[in-house]
C-alpha cells in the first residue's frame, strides 16, 4: 500500500515560538486520518503546511508524490480543502462559487463536462434546487454543504477538512459524515480531518493521530488508544493523553478582526 | 489565463449588483462637481481663467476613479478576513495570474465608474472640446484606475485588518488628490507643493485626461503617458510581488 501523505521531522518556527516540533507520520491512499489535538496543538498549521499555505522551517513533506514548496501547482491539483473557517464568496451565487472553482482547477468545459460536475456535485449534496440563491442567504450547514462539494469537484486524491462540522447541528454532522464516506469509498480518495468531536474521530477515522504542543504524542485506531490510555471512550484516552488544562492561545490579529468582521461586512 | 478572467469576472459581477455601492460612491464627486464647479466657478472666471467647470471636471472623474481603485485593491482585506482569499490561494494557478485579473477587475469597475461621473459632468454642462478625443481620455482613465488598484493591492497583501484604513486615507488617498492640480492650475504655487504635484502620479493622469477634453495641457500628452505607463508597470511589478508572499 503506498502512503499518499508522509511527513517527516516537520517543524514550524513563527520567530520564538514553535507550532510544530519535528512531527513524523503517513498516510496510505484510501485511508481516513483523524488529526487530533487541543486548540493549539499545531493541527492548522500543519494542514497549512501541508495544502502550501504555509512554508516550513525545516523538514519534508510528500503529498501524492510531490514537494509541497517545490511542485506547488502538482500538489494543488491533488488536494481539496474545507477550511475551518468559512470561505465561500457570499455575494456570489452557490452555482457561481463552483464556477469559479471550477475555472481556477481547470475543470474542462468540452461537452458540458463542467456543468454536469457542478450539478452532480450540487445534487450530490442536495443543493441543487438553491443553486441560484446568494450564498449570503444559506445556512451554516448549506454553506458547509457547498464547500464540501466544492471541495469535491475536481477530484481530488485527497481531502483536507480542518473541523469541518464545527458549529454545526448533529442532523447535518452527520448527513456531512456520510456524503464523505461514500466518496472515500467509492473513488479511493484519502481523508484527512481535524475535530474536536470525539466520537465523531471514533466512528469514521481508520487511523488516528493526536498531536500536543508540537509533537504527536499518540497514533493508532481508536482501540488503540483506548487499550494504550486502559480507558473506555476515546475522550477518555484523548484526555488521559493531553491532560485536562484549557488551552489560551492568542488570537492572532487576523482572527481579532475576524470576530467583528461582521461590523464590516457590506452588501 | 482562464483564472484571471473568472477573477476579473467576479469584481465585475460584485460591482453591477451593488446598486447602493454605484449610487454610494456618486455621492462625493456630484457634491465636489456642484459645490465647487458652481460655488467658485464665478471667482474662476473673475480671474479671467474660464470656466471652471471645465477645468474641475477631469479631476473630479479621476478622484472617482482614484477612489475607486484604490479600495478595489483593498478589497483583498475584506477577502482575508472573510476567509475567500484562501479559495485562491490553494488553486493550482500561478499567484501572477490571480492578481492580475484581480487588478484588471477593479482597474475596469474604477473606470466605468469614471465614465458615469463623466456623463455627470455633461448634465452639468461640460463639453469635451472634441468628441472623438473621449476614448485617448479614457486611456489615461484606465491607466490611472490600473496604477491605483496595483496600489491598493500592495497596501492589502501587507495589511492584515481594516484598523489603518484611516490612516491611508489621510495621509495617502487626500493629499494624492489635492495635490494633484485636480482643483487648482499648477501656475503659480509655491515650489513645495510644485514637487509634490511633480512627483504624484496622479497628476499626468488629470494633465492628460484635461488635456484630452479641453485642449489645455500642463505637460504634453506623451509625458503624461510615459509616467503613467512606466509607474503602472513598476507598481503592478511591486504588486504581484507582494501579493505572491501572502501568506495566510
Amino acid at each position: 500500500m503506498d502512503n499518499i501523505i508522509v511527513v517527516k521531522d516537520l517543524v514550524k518556527k513563527f520567530k520564538e515560538v514553535t507550532a510544530v516540533n519535528g512531527i513524523s507520520f503517513e498516510v496510505p491512499r484510501g485511508e481516513v486520518f483523524a488529526f487530533l489535538g487541543p486548540n493549539g496543538a499545531g493541527k492548522s498549521t500543519t494542514i497549512k503546511m501541508l495544502t502550501t499555505i504555509l512554508d516550513k522551517t525545516s523538514g519534508h513533506i510528500t503529498l501524492n508524490g510531490f514537494d509541497p514548496e517545490k511542485n506547488r501547482e502538482d500538489v494543488r491539483k491533488s488536494f481539496g480543502i474545507v477550511f475551518q473557517d468559512h470561505s465561500l464568496d457570499d455575494d456570489l451565487t452557490a452555482y457561481e462559487n463552483m464556477e469559479f472553482h471550477a475555472a481556477l482547477y481547470n475543470v474542462t468545459t468540452a461537452n458540458n463536462v463542467r456543468q454536469h460536475r457542478i450539478e452532480e456535485m450540487m445534487k450530490f449534496v442536495e443543493l441543487w434546487d438553491r443553486k441560484d440563491s446568494m450564498v449570503k442567504t444559506f445556512s451554516g450547514g448549506m454553506k458547509r454543504r457547498l464547500e464540501i462539494a466544492r471541495g469535491l469537484l475536481h477530484h481530488p486524491k485527497i481531502l483536507f477538512l480542518d473541523e469541518p462540522t464545527l458549529g454545526l447541528d448533529p442532523q447535518t454532522r452527520n448527513h456531512v459524515w456520510e456524503y464523505l464516506k461514500e466518496i472515500n469509498k467509492n473513488e479511493n480518495m484519502t481523508i484527512f480531518f481535524t475535530t474536536h468531536y470525539m466520537e465523531e474521530a471514533e466512528k469514521i477515522a481508520d487511523k488516528i493521530s493526536v498531536i500536543d504542543h508540537g509533537d504527536i504524542i499518540a497514533t493508532g485506531t481508536a482501540e488503540d488508544l483506548k487499550k494504550q490510555t486502559s480507558t473506555e471512550t476515546l475522550e477518555d484516552a484523548f484526555l488521559a493523553l493531553t491532560g485536562k488544562n484549557i488551552r489560551e492561545n492568542e488570537a492572532t490579529g487576523l482572527d481579532g478582526l475576524r470576530s467583528d468582521s461582521k461590523m464590516w461586512r457590506r452588501h | 489565463m482562464q483564472a484571471a478572467y473568472i477573477l476579473w469576472l467576479r469584481q465585475v459581477k460584485k460591482y453591477y449588483r451593488s446598486k447602493s455601492r454605484v449610487i454610494g460612491s456618486l455621492g462625493q464627486p456630484l457634491l465636489f462637481l456642484l459645490a465647487f464647479g458652481f460655488g467658485f466657478g464665478s471667482i474662476y472666471q473673475k480671474a479671467e481663467n474660464g470656466n471652471y467647470l471645465e477645468f474641475l471636471a477631469p479631476g473630479i472623474i479621476l478622484m472617482s476613479v482614484l477612489f475607486t481603485a484604490l479600495f478595489s485593491g483593498i478589497e483583498i482585506i475584506w477577502d482575508k478576513q472573510f476567509g475567500f482569499l484562501k479559495e485562491t490561494l490553494v488553486a493550482p494557478v500561478p499567484r501572477i495570474n490571480i492578481m492580475l485579473g484581480r487588478t484588471l477587475g477593479g482597474a475596469t469597475v474604477a473606470t466605468i465608474q469614471g465614465a458615469i461621473v463623466f456623463l455627470l459632468a455633461m448634465l452639468f454642462g461640460f463639453r469635451p472640446q472634441n468628441i472623438s478625443m473621449v476614448f485617448i481620455a479614457f486611456v489615461f482613465v484606465f491607466l490611472a484606475a490600473l496604477l491605483f488598484t496595483s496600489v491598493g493591492t500592495i497596501i492589502a497583501s501587507k495589511m492584515d485588518d481594516m484598523q489603518g484604513f484611516q490612516l491611508i486615507m489621510n495621509f495617502l488617498v487626500m493629499p494624492t488628490f489635492f495635490l494633484s492640480g485636480a482643483l487648482f492650475p499648477l501656475s503659480g504655487l509655491p515650489p513645495i507643493m510644485k514637487t509634490f504635484i511633480q512627483f504624484n502620479p496622479l497628476t499626468y493622469a488629470v494633465d492628460g485626461v484635461r488635456g484630452t477634453l479641453t485642449n489645455v495641457f500642463a505637460f504634453s500628452p506623451l509625458t503624461d503617458f510615459a509616467v503613467l505607463a512606466v509607474v503602472t508597470c513598476i507598481l503592478l511589478l511591486l504588486g504581484s510581488y507582494f501579493f505572491e508572499k501572502i501568506q495566510a
